[in-house]
């Protein structure tokens, strides 16, 4: 029988359910890792047995997990993240140049094809590359290339958090940075270069057009039209159809364009979700209403969606990894909040569940689609 | 044998006790425990000292016989009561929060 497995990593913990394809009765196991901050959790697309996950605290740093039994148990593997040769540094929040330091791992985005391979998104900002299953990890230098020298912490500091892979071209992949912008590189990592043409950020900039330095929150893509990218950006909801040449705005009718995560429908290519947020200063819905949004011409033309979502006094957060979708026919959409609760709709947002009240504060979302 | 206490975390993440014993040769300083240590519990590394710089995390501390030797250097000797096994060398996570 087929199902899913939503896996959430939180404050305190992983947390993974699991369903039928009805996607109404959850079984709930964890946590894992209690009390450790998940930052991340992910599934091999080539086995979904095996799963990665991100553990760490400030106390006792950085730690990698793996699973080779959907999660039942893990080992920890190697969490030595060594920047490659001298780092260099970054702009500071005085304007000085400051050391490249190792903080933490955002996220784990296994390869398409290779469960041992996996690329880590990290703060400070910079991406890695396991293909050993996690034992070793090695750095793609030539990102930080890409003017590091001009990128500079966000609040949420100087995060890695979105690597995308392309489905028909190995060699391209898609990085995303806080307060640093869009990257694409075109030859696996070798080479890369920034993709931000058509970006504005009016108040965040002094050059509000630059090549580097606007504060991407997410970006996403549909496996069928890799070239299409679906953008939140801190303000400004964008979208590119030539592979991040080139963006466009496509917030329309949004209550607000402010937001972190973005999410395209896992069957229909033009369908994409986000959830609107009051403002950079005000990190709650508009109006007190959990409302997501959705698209389905591609952008511009919106619509709220609110059936089974709290609508009066609802003052928590979507961070920018907790939403995510499943391939199941009648696609599955979930998201998980600040407050501890994570939404789950079967029928593409028009109806939702809570099928989780209580968690500590969720940081990621990640489905696996079990067939 | 050279006694360490180590915090609940990282009994849960070794699959340890409260307390373990492990073998030092020669002059016993925090460097050379943390070293018998990480080498007898391989998924300990980085989480005491910093992967980069094999410096104390910040939030660590270490004290043993009533003294807090967070702060001296990893290679000064330890007190001859947690050489000798009399004592154990306590691995903390410092307060922090409200």
């Amino acid at each position: 029988m087929s199902g899913v497995r939503v896996l959430v990593g939180t404050r305190k913990g992983a947390f993974i359910l699991t369903s039928d394809e009805q996607r109404k009765a959850w079984q709930v196991d964890g946590p894992h890792f209690a009390g450790w901050e998940i930052y991340h959790l992910k599934g091999s697309p080539a086995d979904p047995n095996r799963i990665y996950a991100s553990q760490s605290t400030g106390w006792f740093g950085q730690l990698i997990q793996r699973s080779d039994d959907g999660g039942q148990t893990w080992t920890p593997v190697g969490n030595e993240f060594a920047y490659d040769g001298v780092p260099g540094t970054h702009q500071w929040y005085d304007g000085t140049q400051h050391p490249w330091e190792f903080k933490r791992v955002w996220l784990l985005e296994p390869s398409l094809t290779d469960p041992d391979t996996v690329y880590a998104g990290v703060e400070d900002a910079a991406i890695f590359r396991t293909s050993d299953g996690g034992q070793t990890w090695q750095e793609l230098p030539a990102l930080r290339a890409a003017k590091g020298s001009l990128w500079a912490p966000g609040a949420g500091g100087m995060c890695l958090h979105t690597i995308l892979l392309d489905p028909t071209n190995p060699n391209r992949i898609f990085t995303a940075i806080s307060a640093a912008g869009a990257f694409r590189s075109d030859d696996g990592g070798e080479t890369w270069r920034p993709a931000t043409h058509g970006l504005k950020s009016n108040w965040e900039m002094p050059d509000p057009e630059a090549e580097v330095g606007h504060c991407v929150h997410s970006i996403a893509m549909h496996p069928a039209r890799p070239e299409v990218l679906f953008m939140q950006k801190h303000w400004d909801v964008m979208r590119s159809d030539d592979a991040g040449d080139n963006w466009r705005e496509i917030s329309g009718n949004l209550p607000s364009d402010f937001g972190f995560p973005i999410a395209v429908h896992a069957h229909e290519p033009e369908t994409i979700y986000v959830v609107p947020i009051k403002s950079d200063s005000e990190h709650y819905p508009p109006e007190g209403k959990l409302r997501v949004y959705r698209s389905r011409t591609g952008g511009d033309e919106w619509e709220a969606l609110t059936n089974g979502l709290p609508q009066e006094n609802c003052y928590v957060n979507v961070l920018r990894s907790a939403m995510a979708v499943d391939t199941l026919p009648a696609c599955g959409v979930y998201f998980g909040t600040t407050g501890g609760q994570v939404y789950a709709s079967p029928d593409s947002g028009d109806t939702w569940t809570t099928i989780m009240h209580d968690l500590p504060p969720v940081l990621s979302v990640e489905v696996q689609t079990l067939l | 044998m050279i006694r360490v206490l180590i915090p609940h975390h990282l009994r849960t993440l070794a699959n340890t006790g409260k307390e373990v014993e492990v073998p030092v040769e020669g002059a016993v300083t925090l460097r050379t425990v943390i070293d018998a240590l990480e080498a007898r519990y391989p998924m300990l590394r980085g989480t005491i000292r910093d992967r980069a710089t094999q410096e104390r995390r910040p939030l660590i501390r270490f004290f043993a016989c009533g003294q807090d030797f967070s702060h001296t250097s990893l290679d000064t000797p330890l007190p001859d009561a947690v050489a000798s096994g009399a004592e154990s060398l306590m691995v903390v996570g410092a307060m922090a929060g409200g």
